[in-house]
């Protein structure tokens, strides 16, 4: 009665069926959280532009086509528009993408302002891997007091850009007051608050995971008087200790260095936060019967934090990493805007935005904002990605 | 109009998850009398509190209700089709106000940072014209005649100052102070300690004659429905497979699961009896068993018959009914199958 | 006629909690065992019978030494050692974890949900060092698992893959593993359905039987205790009101407590309703317990020196004890107080069928609860927010491109 050839189809998706469920029994913690994490369209869309806008800060001296300091600016085309490759005109269709040229002049017509003309008819044609200034894929100078503890490292030298022109240069975001390319200066930008953003959640999860943990399995007055240490650090005002940190820094510091200092200051005023996570979750989790079964077989403190309360909580530690990168990225930003924090030629959106505030520019150089666009896609890339840890992460999540 | 107070009809639920369509409810149909106790019986996975669930359209986004489902609430003359009520608005016609529902876990159900008072006025002023004073007039009034003292004091506290045996009395006070018609119980004393449950039991059966209303009482404790029950309705995995009278059900029950339930509660009066539990474990809902649900746990599984076709509900003698083949046909009995 | 040590000798054992700390001023202190004295004979399946507030918890967990012992004694001696659990040292300690294990009634805390089951049953192996190597364990561990019903498949999975059922075999095996004498199960069957409590409860029997184990019940469910207990004391608000062999206390119970417990027992035979006796009112806060005997405030029988004087256990027959200033002129004449119930028309009990083999079984889906009601509110909401806070970004920047233009 039964046919042979749907049994076997049958037995097959039985099989298949039943892989699939063993490997949901079988699966541990992270990978139930991916395979939940992956169901959620918006954290993967955040995820997505998220590794996009990560991967672009790494690479970025190998995408942008000029160097981002002062010595790579553009002296012909200062405070210039955006410039968009055209692949069609009037003069006809070009498989290649190209930019218009332009001259500059000023005039008493112009009350003495330097005016840029477009010349549609000489062409700037679009080149791919285009020779241009050098560049180390990572490159760190650090003059810290003392030689032994000067740092020199060099990644990977090369000289190879993506794009470029064939003559002049090509600003796809336009140009800065003294010529330098936005693109360029939003790619390292983003790079730059990545950086101090990593340094600044390292030193905060190392700091807050040992005072928390502590704190969260003694109880009593270790955790007592612990607590009215994070609670005194996090009182601490951000804008007057930078105020003070800023007169206190030596001039003769180098952007490097600077930089540096401003990412560990972050990470330490940054910890109490995360340490109250922690703290709270641990002093949860050590009352749980699976604790006190291990406790019952004479497991040491060190063995149950190890075996039974890390695990536990990774997936909020994560979570809680994820969420806490934003917050660094913009005090850092603000920081920047306001002068405490990091200064030219150092890039950042900070940096960036310092001169935004001229009328000048509001009125006439909008295109000075477009990394503001990066910035934010950046914060809500982190923001929904958090959030989708948090939901895969979280067993009474809701389900679709 | 029909003379029950609740009727459902095919009723049918599924759940959209990750894992797929579970069906957490398979065509179950029953219904309750004004001043009826229901009791509605199974273990854990067998669909009870989200049948109870339904009755006020209480189940999470992802639930979907097959077509022929039909839950009809007879109140004040009228007929109401629950499942079609859409907005907030009109349920709240049902939720709460012809129909309450009290909880297994009364601490969860109270608002920790909200005094009981305010909840209960809430409640009235939502679900009736009275205003405040009389609402409040009205709760203290309950809250008396579910045996709390002090009534007045206990009115201005919070959920935590009161113990357990007191949270669910308020509780019940609370649901009862609307004048429901329909009084559902989700497992209401299997948080509480034994000497507490024979109080809230006495007190529920005192206040189903003083209202004369119904109760849908959920639980997994036959012997609490014994005690309490009018009527009394097994399900396992969705479907209900037993239904009766009380008497019949538990003197002379049908489905081997029924049973098997029976055989496996430890009884006092049986001491040198081994417990024997039901053999195997639940199947998972993605798993749902062909035919008869429960064959794969039956010792009385008729081959060929309880793994392939699906046992209708047959009645066994006057209110006493039953999906089982052998039940219907008698162990072993094939051959008298008709239609 | 035990003339054989007890495994277990409590004397006078007390365990107090202080609650808040102030500087001044009386601490409020939470008597939760006050002055219990029982034995437990070796090989017995002692029950201990209570409602919540009794303290048989915390008396379980303080025979294990996993609560701190105010006053009093617990003698432990399995014949190789004999120790006193309130001053036990640090290596004397090690021993005793060995020998004293115990189970938790909810099977969802009890395991850790990251580890494997077969880490979690190992882990009291690896932890004590009684195994040399690996593979010695894993053998123990596939062993200890079989007898638990346990299949290899389960081994490798984690616990979310379980039913409630199969999580307390985990944790029994676990319990067992390292083959101790005495284990405490406090409350393991409460949080199971009744066909799968039963199963447990079989398990439990067979594997104690098979492995000499003493065992020390913990329930608030009478019928339970009744039926696998050879013994059974009952406790209110900390203190023992009442003990004897299991028979005869559910035969002749002398305790006002202990009648009224078993007939607040819901009886399955419709028919004897109401005429039960139903006690009033709650337990007493144990910060503030009455004067005399603990029980006064709810019993039918108090008279005036039960409010001022707190009866002592008094043996009344073979080792059977009651600590009740009137237990003689109460129910000497009385009938048993058990239900004599119409024991229902017998149906043919079907045949016991072995149990089949099980297979990889998945774990029953969870009912959906109410917070998930609430977290669909809560997700929904955080949606909106979202979605709100980026175009009220938008139109914030946009606003001077606006006027510009």
């Amino acid at each position: 009665m039964t046919d042979t050839a749907s049994t076997a189809l049958s037995d097959e998706a039985a099989l298949a069926e039943q892989k699939r469920k063993e490997a949901y029994f079988t699966a541990g913690q992270l990978q139930l959280i991916w395979a939940r994490f992956k169901r959620n369209r918006s954290a993967m869309v955040g995820g997505v532009v998220l590794l996009t806008l990560i991967g672009m800060g790494i690479f970025a001296p190998f995408l942008s086509p000029y160097d981002p300091t002062i010595a790579g600016r553009d002296k012909t085309y200062q405070n210039g528009a955006p410039q968009i490759p055209y692949f069609w005109d009037q003069n006809g269709f070009s498989l290649r993408p190209f930019v218009y040229s332009y001259t500059r002049e000023r005039s008493a017509a112009t009350n003495f302002r330097w005016v840029s003309k477009v010349d549609e008819d000489k062409r700037r044609y679009l080149e791919l891997f285009v020779p241009g200034w050098e560049y180390h894929l990572m490159d760190l100078h650090l003059d810290l007091p003392g030689e032994a503890f000067d740092i020199n490292i060099q990644v990977l030298k090369s000289n190879t850009h993506l794009f470029g022109v064939d003559q002049g240069q090509i600003h796809i975001f336009g140009t800065d007051g003294p010529g330098k390319d936005i693109f360029s200066r939003t790619l390292h930008a983003i790079y730059t608050s990545l950086a101090v953003g990593t340094i600044g959640v390292f030193i905060a999860f190392v700091l807050s995971l040992v005072i928390g943990g502590v704190s969260g399995y003694y109880g009593g007055w270790i955790d007592s008087v612990l607590q009215m240490i994070t609670d005194s650090v996090r009182t601490v005002p951000a804008i007057p200790l930078f105020m003070a940190l800023a007169a206190f820094v030596p001039d003769e510091w180098s952007a490097e260095l600077r930089f540096l200092f401003i990412s560990i200051i972050l990470g330490l005023i940054g910890w109490p936060t995360l340490a109250r996570r922690v703290r709270t979750h641990l002093l949860t989790e050590r009352s749980q019967d699976y604790v006190l079964a291990a406790q019952l077989c004479g497991a040491s403190p060190g063995h149950v934090i190890r075996k039974h309360l890390l695990p536990s909580f990774t997936s909020y530690i994560i979570v809680d990493l994820v969420i806490s990168f934003p917050y660094m990225v913009l005090s850092e930003t603000a920081l920047s805007f306001i002068g405490l924090g990091l200064k030219d030629p150092v890039n950042s959106l900070g940096v960036m935005l310092q001169n935004v505030t001229k009328t000048d520019v509001l009125l006439n150089y909008h295109w000075y904002f477009i990394p503001v666009i990066f910035f934010m896609a950046l914060v809500m890339a982190f923001v929904f990605v958090g959030d989708g840890l948090r939901d895969a992460a979280d067993p009474y999540g809701e389900r679709n | 109009m029909s003379s029950s107070l609740i009727k459902v009809e095919n009723l049918t639920l599924q759940f959209k998850t990750d894992e797929g369509l579970i069906t957490a409810v398979d065509n179950v149909s029953f219904e309750v009398a004004p001043g009826e106790i229901m009791g509605l019986v199974g273990e854990s996975g067998s669909g009870k509190s989200v049948t109870a669930k339904s009755l006020m359209q209480l189940n999470p986004g992802n639930a979907v209700y097959s077509p022929e489902s039909r839950i009809t609430l007879t109140t004040d003359g009228e007929d109401f089709d629950v499942l079609s009520l859409k907005t907030d608005r009109d349920l709240k016609v049902v939720r709460g106000g012809a129909v309450s529902m009290i909880f297994q876990e009364p601490m969860a159900s109270f608002a920790p940072a909200i005094t009981i008072g305010d909840q209960m006025v809430e409640q009235l002023l939502l679900h009736s014209d009275m205003n405040k004073k009389q609402a409040r007039d009205h709760s203290i009034e309950m809250l008396e005649r579910v045996g709390i003292s002090d009534a007045p004091t206990r009115f201005g506290q919070y959920a935590f100052e009161f113990s357990g045996g007191m949270r669910q009395r308020a509780m019940i006070a609370m649901a009862l102070s609307t004048k429901p018609k329909l009084l559902i119980a989700d497992e209401p004393t299997t948080a509480l300690d034994v000497t507490i449950q024979a109080q809230v039991i006495d007190l529920m059966k005192d206040l189903v004659a003083e209202f004369g209303m119904g109760i849908l009482f959920i639980t997994h404790d036959l012997g609490v429905i014994a005690q309490t029950a009018d009527n009394v309705s097994v399900m396992y995995l969705g479907k209900l497979i037993e239904t009766g009278s009380v008497r019949q059900v538990i003197r002379d029950p049908a489905h081997p699961y029924t049973q098997g339930l029976l055989h496996a509660i430890p009884k006092l009066e049986q001491l040198d009896v081994p417990l024997t539990p039901v053999p195997g474990d639940i199947p998972s809902p993605l798993d749902r068993p062909p035919g008869c649900v429960f064959h794969t746990r039956c010792s009385q599984m008729i081959e060929g018959r309880c793994d392939a076709d699906i046992p209708t509900p047959t009645t066994l003698s006057e209110g006493h009914v039953a999906s089982c083949f052998v039940a219907q046909y008698g162990p072993g009995g094939v051959a008298e199958a008709s239609a | 006629m035990n003339e054989e040590t007890p495994l277990i000798s409590a004397k006078g054992l007390s365990v107090h909690f202080g609650l808040g700390r102030k500087l001044f001023g009386e601490q409020k202190v939470v008597r939760a065992v006050e002055n219990i004295s029982l034995d437990i004979p070796k090989g017995s399946f002692f029950g201990l019978v209570g409602e919540s507030g009794s303290g048989k918890t915390t008396f379980g967990r303080a025979i294990l030494q996993a609560a701190p012992i105010t006053n009093g004694s617990i003698a432990y001696n399995d014949g190789e050692v004999d120790y006193n659990i309130a001053s036990l040292d640090k290596s004397d300690l090690k021993d005793y974890r060995k020998r004293a294990q115990l189970i938790f009634q909810d099977p969802y805390a009890a395991l850790s949900p990251r580890m494997t089951v077969r880490d979690i049953i190992a882990e009291p192996l690896e932890v004590m060092g009684l195994t040399a190597s690996r593979k010695e364990t894993d053998k123990r561990v596939r062993e200890m698992a079989a007898k638990c019903r346990l299949n290899l498949e389960h081994l490798r999975r984690f616990p979310h893959a379980f039913s409630g059922g199969q999580r307390q075999r985990i944790s029994i095996a676990r319990a067992l593993v390292c083959q101790p004498k005495f284990l405490v199960a406090d409350e393991s069957v409460a949080a199971l359905d009744v066909s799968i409590q039963a199963d447990i409860l079989n398990l439990l029997k067979s594997l104690t039987e098979e492995m000499g184990i003493t065992f020390l019940f913990i329930s608030h469910d009478l019928s339970v205790v009744a039926h696998i207990c050879d013994h059974v004391a009952v406790m209110y608000l900390g203190r023992l009101v009442e003990t004897a062999p299991t028979r005869e206390l559910f035969a002749a119970p002398r305790h006002p407590y202990t009648k009224a417990l078993l007939s607040a027992i819901p009886s399955l035979d419709p028919d004897y309703r109401g005429q039960a006796q139903k006690l009033e009112g709650e337990i007493p806060s144990p910060t503030n317990p009455p004067p005399g005997c603990k029980f006064q405030t709810r019993c039918p029988h108090a008279i005036d020196i039960c409010r001022s004087e707190e009866p002592m256990l008094s043996q009344l027959g073979f080792e059977h004890d009651v600590a009740c200033h009137r237990w003689e002129e109460l129910f000497e004449d009385q009938a048993p107080a058990i239900v004599s119930a119409q024991v229902p028309e017998a149906r043919p009990v079907p045949e016991p069928v072995p149990v089949p083999k099980p297979e990889p079984e998945p774990a029953a889906e969870e009912e959906p609860m109410a917070p998930k009601v609430l977290a669909n509110e809560l997700a929904r909401l955080r949606r909106k927010t979202r979605i709100a806070i980026t175009v009220s970004i938008i139109a914030l920047l946009a606003l001077p491109f606006a006027c510009a233009l």
